[in-house]
């Protein structure tokens, strides 16, 4: 028991951040409790702090509309946060999706489906192009592009304010993931992660990969929902650089061998040095 | 790193360099197209009320992040995020004056609260001090066809509801010929005045509401500029800028007469 706790440590406390914090943004809405007010596009902390998604702020900036303050406070306090800590780990420590997508992986998995289908058809970088668009559609409309479609604000505005057609978004990524493409819509498509690959690139907290301990067994590879990330696996004794790297640990709690941690980037660098 | 491909490869991979970015030219413009499309679909709903003191629906529509942080301050439920199915701009908020009217509160919670500014204290601030009667988040028109005060019932619901009552909407008494005896009382709105709250459309006892709030741009006329009431000495203050000025085009050389049996160069060849 201990020992499946142990192999689990992370998703547990994922699964316990993804669930208390819409917890917190529910009882904001039924019974007034305001620690976490709003959604994930915009929110409230303890009633002072503004907290707003940086890339719909980008979003509405390319709309062309009047900015205002807290929002920018706010856009700025999430961006600094991942880009210096935290890395991609709002998709896999915050976004509602990840549940999702991670069950299809699950599934797939266990199922053996990437036994079949084993090359991918689909470029990791549609993300970017996504991304890209989703800007140049805002600029031309003069509307926020992404968020009128985006499945993620969706899913989570669903949760707190009532789903109506939500759950068929929730359906078709499960479905996505699980037939098409594996890590189909966090891995390829949401440009939400790809704009965190991209502040994220800087971001402390890194996965630390330890050459000498590695036995090649590729536990990590197989359960890595970005694997392109863990290229160093066998090879090197490098942290991941990629931005790509959701930190979601995964592969840390996998690892038989203690060749993957959690690691501060240039601490580790400098403790290397000294040793 | 180029130079040890052989060049045959070189010249293949420029092909398949320029294929591929062609392809996903392509796909970029297939993609954007249909986004496009649908995010066109989705904003193009006019016939919706939103909270008070909402930017003009375009700018509306840039600025407001869905956050749904009015929803939670009115303590009424009046407002909602469209949800996928509601045929509205996704995650946007808005009302349903016969469901959940606004109840006009003179705090007006739902606006102070708006991070990005969708939601302007200014348009519904008069010295400093919010003011909900300059709130317009529409305009309530009657259907006096169904509207029963017309037929000559007496019913003045939609009067009585009313939260600014005698300046947003009146009642009219007209002889009511058919008897001979009665009068009508008529309910008619001034839409200088009336906010679109719906308390009226909430209150309306017909079994469809006889009396229904719209967005102003879609239940207003508009006359033009070019009338000007003269018995209005403000409206009529208009004309004071006015100057006689003289119009001069390469016609206006010719002669009148020139212009009259101009057959526009069909004879001429």
């Amino acid at each position: 028991m201990i020992n499946l706790i142990k192999k689990n440590r992370f998703l547990l406390l994922r699964r316990v951040s993804q669930i208390s914090l819409m917890v917190l943004y529910i009882a904001a809405n039924i019974w007034g409790l305001n620690i976490l007010v709003g959604n994930l596009s915009s929110s409230k902390l303890f009633d002072v702090i503004p907290l707003s998604d940086p890339y719909a702020v980008l979003q509405m900036f390319a709309a062309g509309a009047l900015i205002a303050t807290d929002i920018i406070i706010g856009a700025v306090i999430i961006i600094l946060f991942y880009m210096f800590i935290g890395g991609r780990a709002f998709c896999s420590w915050v976004c509602p999706v990840n549940m999702i997508t991670d069950l299809s992986n699950y599934i797939r998995r266990k199922f053996e489906f990437n036994k079949i289908q084993k090359r991918q058809p689909a470029s990791r970088n549609i993300r970017y192009y996504v991304l890209a668009l989703s800007l140049i559609i805002s600029f031309f409309m003069g509307i926020t592009a992404f968020e009128f479609i985006s499945p993620v604000s969706m899913i989570h505005r669903g949760i707190i304010f009532g789903l109506g057609f939500g759950w068929a978004a929730i359906l078709i990524i499960f479905l996505f993931d699980l037939f098409v493409l594996k890590n189909g819509w966090c891995g390829h498509i949401c440009p939400i992660g790809g704009f965190y690959s991209l502040i994220g690139k800087f971001s402390f907290i890194r996965v630390h990969h330890n050459h000498e301990n590695c036995t090649a067994c590729m536990k990590c590879k197989e359960v890595c929902p970005e694997s392109q990330v863990l290229f160093m696996v066998t090879k090197d004794s490098i942290p991941v650089v990629s931005g790509e790297c959701t930190n979601c640990g995964r592969c840390v709690e996998v690892c038989d061998d203690e060749a993957l941690n959690f690691s501060i980037k240039n601490l580790k660098r400098k403790y290397n040095e000294i040793n | 790193m180029s130079n040890n491909i052989p060049k045959k490869d070189q010249k293949m991979n420029r092909r398949e360099f320029f294929l591929n970015s062609a392809r996903a030219v392509g796909l970029a413009a297939l993609g954007g197209l249909m986004w496009s499309a649908y995010v066109d679909e989705v904003t193009a709903s006019t016939l919706l009320l939103r909270p008070p003191a909402a930017l003009k629906e375009d700018d509306f529509l840039k600025t407001c992040i869905k956050c749904g942080m009015c929803v939670e301050a009115c303590p009424y439920d009046t407002l909602m995020l469209a949800k996928p199915g509601d045929n509205k701009p996704l995650g946007t908020p808005y009302f349903v004056p016969r469901e959940i009217p606004c109840y006009m509160c003179p705090d007006i919670p739902c606006v102070p609260v708006c991070p990005t500014g969708a939601l302007d204290e200014k348009l519904v601030t008069t010295n400093n001090k919010l003011d909900i009667k300059k709130a317009d988040m529409g305009v309530a028109v009657i259907d006096d066809n169904s509207c029963i005060a017309f037929w000559g019932i007496q019913c003045d619901a939609c009067y009585r509801a009313c939260p600014i009552l005698g300046e947003a909407i009146t009642v009219e008494y007209t002889k009511n010929e058919r008897t001979g005896k009665h009068a009508f009382l008529k309910p008619v709105v001034h839409a200088d005045a009336c906010t679109g709250c719906g308390l009226c459309e909430k209150a309306c006892v017909t079994e469809k509401a006889a009396i229904f709030v719209l967005p102003r741009e879609v239940a207003l006329g508009k006359a033009g500029d070019y009338y000007i009431k003269g018995w209005d000495k403000n409206d009529e203050k208009r004309l004071e800028k006015a100057t006689s000025k003289i119009t001069k085009t390469k016609l206006s050389e010719r002669k009148a007469v020139d212009s009259l049996n101009d057959l526009g160069g069909i004879l001429d060849d």
